[in-house]
């Protein structure tokens, strides 16, 4: 006879609203674990889909993700002198927050090295890749614009042709893929006063020059856009992403460009670990340190609730003894509850999650690993819980019946 | 009955019981050198007021509390002896005893006839006999019909039967029962008194009835009278004789 199935049924009621109060808080325990995997998989998102072998960036910064990396257009014409260098691509990224529809709106701006990279190579859910070399943008869902929405981002207005799903920044920005040149354009956008007054500044600077004296034609080529000069023009891009040859040992690559004095290189691998601990380090110990106190919290209500419901029963515990009961069969009268309350509070944790994780504003993100080392965590703290009822139960007397 | 040597014609010989409470200046004399015998089948009524020493004296016989000095052996079986219990208590008391206590204690959350099953699985007997018996026992204690209901359910009567039922489950040697009918009216509590008389007689078991319901005394086989620790065999027609309650009608 299992006394533990007969005691649930008496206090049925009792036992599901302990038993939903349980799971809830495994759901925050759950909930937790799922936004530090979550916050991993944002921030190694891009490194992983975009397939680069290397990641040339700004000397001795930790780039383009972790840091702000500039480095001039032509680095990638000079990588891909480089022996074993299959092809180079331009890659601008930068975050950008515009005002729309009264809503704050923030989106981490790619640019795509147009037209070998169209994003193809994106998780496309809706739509299509881009299709031609200005204003169009692939947008993720989570932007929650429609496709076909015309966005006014700087002075050009873009078409939504696409829809990405789950491409988020490391700090959970939604990302919004254009091509490098409308990238610059959202990056490097000035008001229009703001433009005339620095040409107006750059025309004065070399009017007093001799160079400017002897050669009107700078003079005059100061008055245009400082795009159209090269040595006054901004450094524009944000990253070369190099592909090597198949076959060829991307290491032998990055010892080459590693000795160039103007930029560092690194692996994908590199550069994920860089995101990971860089960029996450801290949210992720936060996070984990925040687990653990949850964790705590949840052995110390579960073993309350035990030695409560163990309290309840301590009468009839002395009862069994004095009937002769062995130890087990009022060991398993607790343990069996711990546990059973542990395992249904474990899938209200994960039912109720499924529900309610989508509607966090960052991914959460359960991993069979990360489910089955909590349900293992779930168990042992539901045996350590069901403790202090044991210990208690094990200390009464039969001759308590006579109380 | 469960199995015990042959010699026990004597269900119980308890001889010079004492157990005290406390120590120095606190310290209580519960029960004085405490001799008794019950013989099988023999159902024994133990008066006396309150703070007696009675129902201690039970707790002593059913090896839930171990006495300061005294020698219990029941069945022939030497339980206690030499200030040291000589038995597993708890497999004993599951295998040769029997309880019943004004407070019916059955477990609230089984049903009457779990309540039976339980102290059978208790005692390792299987699922299948174990029900068949409960069923059985409660049909003869005229509960049957209240087997499904739990205890909750039951009026005070129906719970005093039940205890029974869970008592004799385990056919015990000898059944030790505290003021069992007190929470009954005296029609409830002289057919209890009586139960235990035609359990006893029909079971062979000894039976001791820790009782101050002197209405119901002709159901008894022998009255004893405790005070102040003291156990001595009850005149009922006057003063209380000197001595103890060894006065055994042979099984």
């Amino acid at each position: 006879m299992n006394l533990a199935a007969r005691d649930i049924r008496h206090n049925f009621g009792r036992f599901v609203l302990t038993t939903i109060g349980l799971g809830l808080l495994l759901m925050l325990v759950m909930g937790m674990g799922g936004i530090y995997r979550g916050l991993v998989q944002d921030a190694t998102l891009l490194v992983d889909r975009i397939d680069a072998d290397l990641w040339v960036v700004q000397k001795d910064t930790r780039g383009p993700f972790a840091e702000i990396s500039r480095i001039p257009a032509n680095m990638e014409d000079r990588i891909r002198a480089v022996p074993g260098v299959w092809s180079s691509r331009d890659f601008v990224s930068t975050t950008i927050q515009r005002e729309r529809n009264s809503q704050p709106l923030r989106i981490t701006v790619q640019g795509l090295s147009w037209p070998e990279d169209r994003g193809q190579w994106l998780p496309i859910v809706a739509g299509r890749a881009l299709g031609q070399a200005h204003y169009e943008m692939i947008a993720d869902e989570s932007l929650k614009q429609p496709i076909g929405e015309k966005v006014k981002l700087g002075k050009d207005t873009y078409t939504i042709v696409g829809h990405t799903r789950g491409m988020s920044s490391p700090s959970g920005d939604s990302m919004a893929f254009f091509t490098l040149h409308d990238a610059q354009a959202i990056q490097f956008d000035q008001p229009g006063e703001a433009i005339r007054l620095e040409r107006s500044a750059r025309y004065n600077r070399a009017e007093q020059i001799d160079l400017g004296r002897t050669q009107p034609q700078v003079i005059e080529r100061s008055r245009g856009p400082s795009s159209g000069i090269p040595a006054l023009g901004p450094p524009v891009i944000s990253a070369v992403l190099v592909k090597v040859y198949a076959g060829f040992d991307p290491e032998k690559v990055r010892a080459v460009i590693a000795k160039w004095p103007d930029v560092s290189v690194y692996s994908s691998d590199g550069q994920r670990q860089l995101l990971v601990s860089g960029m996450v380090d801290k949210s992720r110990r936060q996070i984990g340190l925040f687990r653990v106190l949850l964790i705590i919290v949840s052995v110390i209500i579960m073993a309350l609730i035990l030695y409560t419901l163990t309290l309840d029963k301590l009468h009839d515990i002395a009862m069994l003894k004095l009937m002769g009961a062995r130890n087990g069969i009022i060991l398993g009268l607790i343990m069996q509850q711990a546990l059973l309350l542990g395992c249904l509070g474990y899938v209200v944790a994960y039912v109720v999650g499924q529900w309610v994780f989508p509607w966090f504003p960052r991914r959460v993100v359960l991993t069979p690993d990360d489910l089955w080392l909590l349900g293992g965590v779930v168990i042992g703290i539901s045996i350590l819980a069901s403790l202090i009822g044991i210990i208690k139960a094990l200390r009464v007397e039969p001759n308590e019946v006579l109380a | 009955m469960s199995a015990l040597p042959k010699k026990a014609d004597a269900v119980l010989e308890a001889s010079h019981l004492t157990k005290i409470y406390g120590a120095g200046h606190t310290e209580v004399v519960a029960v004085r050198d405490a001799t008794l015998t019950v013989a099988c089948g023999e159902v024994v009524a133990l008066l006396g007021p309150s703070g007696a020493g009675k129902s201690t004296l039970l707790t002593l016989i059913g090896l839930i509390l171990p006495p300061n000095a005294g020698r219990i052996a029941i069945g022939g079986t030497v339980v206690f002896d030499n200030n040291q219990t000589r038995v597993n208590a708890r497999r004993f008391r599951r295998q040769h005893l029997g309880f019943v206590f004004q407070k019916t204690n059955l477990i609230p959350f089984l049903t009457a006839a779990e309540n039976v099953r339980l102290a059978m699985e208790i005692n390792d007997h299987p699922t299948r006999a174990a029900k068949y018996r409960a069923m059985e026992l409660l049909d003869y204690l005229g509960v049957g019909e209240r087997a499904d209901n739990l205890p909750s359910k039951l009026s005070g009567g129906e719970q005093q039967r039940v205890a029974v039922a869970r008592a004799l489950a385990n056919r015990p040697n000898l059944i030790l029962a505290d003021e069992p009918t007190a929470a009954l009216d005296s029609v409830r509590g002289r057919q209890v008194m009586e139960l235990f008389s035609k359990v006893a007689h029909e079971q062979n078991a000894g039976v001791i009835v820790v009782t101050h319901d002197h209405r119901a005394l002709d159901v008894f086989d022998r009255t004893l009278e405790m005070e102040d620790g003291r156990l001595r065999t009850a005149n009922m027609t006057g003063a209380p004789d000197a001595g103890t309650g060894n006065l055994v009608p042979m099984c």
